[in-house]
């Protein structure tokens, strides 16, 4: 019974050391919240293009693996990603659809611009109620969307090569191939 | 002057702290009752952005979005329960301030009564074995033996005075 006892404390130590060790893994970050949204449909939308008199539907997406990417001019975070939205577009092929976020269209369409645009289509969610149906709580955010139009996986915050290499290039592959979208927005 | 009404407004603060919130007069509801209703609702919810705020204080863009779309889901003639749920629907129990009892949240319901019973059980194994004790064994120590008897007289005679 004592000896038992005197184990306590390190065993203590043990179970605190491996909270930690876990809690402070790379790439874990505690504020990321996981996405009440996951495998479930994806929300209906239809928005005014950024370019043109067009629409950018939800129903135009069905039937192929989308990635939804919302993005905003005025959001630090969605210039850094902006790179990494352009491999993947012009090098992968991964057909991306946009969403700008509360933003100006003017600002936006300098964004695409300036930067490029890495966009199949582009939409405008000018009261962000788009974003809250997808359960958006900051930008950037980045959704997998697959065939059957259900949402398989969310990103919080700018992709990462890390990110982009090690689960969404292969969760594109496994969902069918990233030669998928090509763009939701009708003329 | 300025004292008292600086002590005045200090005062006032703590007395209604529902006035500090972040809700802005133009996203108010003419109905009071609805107005109600809302500012109540949105105390019990997470600003998802700060996360340690409710959106009735906090004055994160998202915040202002969710109170207004929570007012506007109560005018659509939605309950309670069916509002909150539309949020819980796109964000998750998250969003709630108080969370529900589910399998995720087991282990945070059950901490404070798995910690009770812990520590009832410890006090429990801890009376028995004091209690499993001989009785007495502490109040009647070993008799000294002779050796320690004359030791013992050495040392509380008192100075001075010299051993036979």
């Amino acid at each position: 019974m004592k000896r038992w006892l005197a184990l306590l404390p390190l065993a203590a130590f043990c179970g605190l050391a491996l909270y930690f060790a876990l809690s402070l893994r790379p790439g874990h970050d505690p504020e990321v919240l996981p996405s009440a949204m996951i495998d479930k449909p994806m929300p209906d939308f239809a928005l005014p293009a950024l370019e043109g008199e067009g629409t950018l539907a939800s129903a135009g997406l069905r039937g192929r693996v989308t990635v939804v990417n919302f993005f905003a001019s005025w959001c630090v975070p969605c210039r850094v990603e902006h790179p990494m939205l352009m491999t993947l577009a012009r090098e992968k092929g991964v057909a991306i659809i946009g969403i700008a976020y509360k933003d100006a269209p003017a600002a936006a369409r300098k964004l695409l611009a300036d930067a490029g645009d890495p966009y199949a289509a582009t939409g405008q969610d000018r009261e962000g109620r788009v974003a809250i149906d997808f359960g958006v709580y900051g930008v950037p955010e980045t959704y997998v969307i697959d065939r059957a139009g259900r949402i398989r996986r969310r990103y919080v915050g700018p992709l990462t090569p890390e990110t982009v290499a090690r689960d969404l290039l292969p969760l594109l592959h496994q969902l069918g191939g990233p030669e998928a979208a090509s763009g939701g927005a009708a003329p | 002057m300025i004292r008292l009404l600086a002590l005045l407004a200090l005062l006032a603060g703590g007395l209604f702290p529902m006035l500090a919130g972040a809700v802005e007069p133009r996203e108010r509801l003419a109905d009071p009752a609805l107005e109600a209703r809302a500012r109540a609702l949105s105390g019990q919810l997470r600003c998802l952005v700060c996360q340690n705020e409710s959106i009735d204080e906090s004055n994160a863009a998202l915040a202002h979005d969710l109170r207004v779309l929570l007012r506007q889901r109560l005018l659509a003639g939605d309950s309670d329960a069916a509002a909150t749920q539309y949020l819980v629907d796109r964000y998750g129990s998250f969003v709630l301030l108080k969370p529900p009892f589910e399998p995720a949240t087991l282990l945070l319901w059950a901490t404070p009564a798995l910690l009770l019973a812990a520590g009832g059980a410890g006090t429990l194994v801890w009376l028995r074995r004091r209690n499993r004790l001989p009785q007495g064994a502490a109040a009647a120590p070993e008799p000294l033996t002779e050796a320690e008897r004359t030791r013992l007289a050495e040392l509380t005679r008192g100075p001075g005075e010299r051993a036979p």
